[in-house]
């Protein structure tokens, strides 16, 4: 397939993104606003030889693409809100087995039912604590329909080379936006796949400590007979109740992705080498975020701007180089101010920091940012 | 000679199991290998997926490719699995807490779609793993230890639910009756569509003792003279048959199976595609 300029729906762009990265399995409930990735999931699959299945419920739409993984292929779900917090115990379950998955949560109003056509930004901490007991995943945002596209392939490839459900989180706002995307060939999109053991089936452990952290998985039927389970195991995958075991896991648990972080992380700065005011924004608001940056420093304002893209693990390394030259900062979120404490948790330097929230199912325009920060001088 | 179990065990690795002393479920996994080695299928293809409960600790103790899953969910995650490779057999292993309580909303939905899964249910009438808490099919009035009083709730009839909601192979069978639960799991295996094998098995440290039914050789008498089998029924009278079950093939039908169904629907595309 050759290059190709298309105009296209921020949910569609998961869809062409997922099948350029090798997804091939697609469970899903229908919901509010991602129903759309469902629907054309149903239809480019089967063309390119994947399978859809519509689940009776989210529980159901998780376990089947974990099932789906094990079996070896690429797998992915979509949901919202609600069928997000039913797919917690499943994501729970993969980050314990280690099973590649990826999740699309495309955000609307909450709590609850909520606001089911209208954008939030308000599921930033559940993607990370959603599912009980110390666990580590990977959460990418993305601010445009391009880099959805981009993004559901870089969830893909992570997914599948640390062994870890990787959840993108869009929202209604880029879900149902339409915007120019330039779909490149296949041939060059970077494509990563999950390891498979070399050694003969009776060498095999199938989570074995390595150097680092990550263990080749073996698909069902490949003459490679094992156990999965969501009980913490040994490194041949069977219950464990041994102390040692134990934490052996967890930290192998944490330390595939902490290790890695660098590897893990994106974001993008734009004029924090002068800035004394920075503004930090992910998601959708970031393009609000950004016009009004533009705007101040057309106005010799020394406005800076930070977007993790990456949101968990957060890339604080990076962003506490820039917090030290600044003044004050500013956290502009779709909700009550949730990223705004992981900012204070890796901001030491005393600085004030303010948050410019809005949880009313709209958008924050680039005036309400402008304004906000004037007042504050 | 070595027993024939012993090749399809992780005998050195998992044993002893977990299973108390009297358990029915032991029975059913000798049942259950016989029946796969009876169809001659490779080690290396057999997936079996369970739930939580006694029941589903049976994966670990198996040597085959082997998924021990959440609760109430084994059915969700062997959809997945047999749609994402439709040529391995995927077995499911539960209870019938497991299948029916929380995972009733799976059980029925699998029976619906056709999808060629084995279920083996073991029905224990009680929850054994959290220690004798009243089912889904606690009789009327029985004890456990959430019910001291008596339950008050009715029970299912789960082979009953199953061809309600479309399974094309239901049997029951019980732990006593071990040379027809043989026979049976390998109908369940061969029929290539969704099949349930209802197990009544026996549970003597909880459901034994709440309800006062005596050890497990008294449980399995129980079975002995309470099951009747569902060719002879028209030998007994309707009083004769009160408080007593049917074991055998209770139902049994063809229907399209939906992997199959499935791969239908990818070549349609696949022929669509090249006319773009």
């Amino acid at each position: 397939m050759a290059e190709e300029i298309r105009l296209i729906q921020g949910n569609e762009a998961c869809v062409e993104g997922a099948i350029a990265a090798g997804c091939r399995f697609f469970a899903g409930y229908p919901i509010t606003p991602s129903t759309e990735i469902a629907e054309a999931m149903s239809e480019k699959l089967p063309e390119v030889g994947g399978k859809f299945i519509q689940m009776e419920d989210e529980i159901g739409s998780i376990s089947a693409i974990i099932g789906a993984s094990v079996a070896g292929l690429k797998s992915m779900t979509a949901t919202s809100g609600p069928g997000f917090s039913l797919m917690q115990e499943g994501i729970g379950y993969a980050c314990m087995a280690e099973i590649p998955i990826v999740i699309i949560n495309v955000m609307r109003g909450g709590p609850s039912t909520g606001l089911p056509t209208k954008t939030s930004q308000g599921d930033i901490m559940q993607a990370k604590w959603g599912t009980h007991g110390d666990h580590y995943l990977i959460v990418l945002v993305p601010e445009s329909v391009k880099e959805t596209f981009y993004l559901s392939i870089k969830a893909f490839n992570l997914a599948e080379k640390y062994r870890v459900p990787v959840i993108l989180l869009t929202d209604e706002t880029i879900g149902h936006m339409r915007e120019k995307v330039t779909v490149p060939d296949y041939s060059d999109i970077y494509i990563e796949d999950r390891l498979t053991p070399i050694v003969p089936p009776q060498w095999y452990k199938p989570y074995e400590i390595t150097t680092d952290f990550i263990t080749p998985m073996a698909p069902f039927g490949a003459g490679y007979r094992y156990n999965i389970t969501g009980l913490t195991h040994d490194e041949m995958g069977f219950p464990t109740n041994i102390e040692y075991e134990i934490e052996r896991k967890l930290d192998k648990l944490k330390n595939k992705i902490m290790r890695s972080i660098s590897d893990i992380t994106d974001y993008e700065a734009l004029y924090t080498e002068d800035a004394n005011t920075l503004i930090i924004a992910y998601g959708s608001v970031s393009r609000s975020a950004k016009e009004a940056v533009e705007y101040l420093r057309a106005r010799r304002r020394k406005v800076g701007f930070f977007r993790p893209i990456t949101i968990w693990p957060f890339p604080e390394r990076e962003l506490i180089q820039i917090i030290r030259r600044v003044d004050q900062i500013f956290v502009v979120e779709l909700n009550q101010g949730q990223l705004i404490d992981e900012v204070k948790k890796v901001e030491c330097y005393h600085k004030k920091i303010y948050g410019i929230n809005r949880f009313d199912g709209e958008m924050i325009t680039p005036n309400q940012i402008i304004s906000k920060i004037r007042e504050t001088r | 000679m070595q027993p024939l179990v012993l090749n399809y065990l992780r005998a050195k690795k998992q044993f002893p199991h977990v299973w108390c002393p009297g358990c029915g479920h032991g029975v059913v996994m000798g049942s259950l290998i016989r029946a796969i080695d009876k169809l001659n299928y490779s080690k290396d293809n057999v997936v079996m997926v369970s739930g939580i409960g006694c029941s589903s600790r049976m994966t670990a103790y198996v040597d085959f490719n082997t998924l021990h899953t959440l609760h109430g969910r084994p059915i969700a995650f062997a959809t997945g699995l047999k749609l994402a490779k439709p040529e391995l057999p995927v077995i499911v292993i539960t209870g019938d807490g497991d299948a029916t309580a929380i995972g009733g909303n799976h059980f029925i939905h699998a029976a619906r779609r056709n999808i060629d899964l084995t279920v083996i249910l073991m029905n224990n009438n009680i929850y054994g793993m959290t220690g004798g808490q009243f089912s889904p099919t606690t009789p009327y009035g029985g004890r456990g230890s959430t019910a001291k009083a008596g339950n008050a709730e009715h029970p299912f009839d789960i082979s009953k639910l199953a061809i309600a909601a479309g399974a094309t192979f239901v049997a029951r069978s019980t732990a006593y009756h071990v040379p027809a639960m043989d026979r049976l799991i390998q109908q369940a295996l061969e029929n290539k569509g969704f099949s349930l094998v209802e197990i009544f098995s026996q549970c003597p440290t909880y459901e034994g003792k709440w309800n006062k039914r005596g050890d497990a050789a008294q449980m399995l008498k129980f079975y002995k003279n309470n099951a009747i089998p569902i060719t002879s029924q028209a030998k007994y009278t309707p009083e004769e048959l009160q408080d007593k079950f049917f074991i055998g093939v209770l139902h049994q039908e063809s229907k399209p199976e939906f992997t199959a169904e499935y791969q239908k629907i990818i070549e349609k595309y696949q022929i669509k595609k090249e006319f773009k």
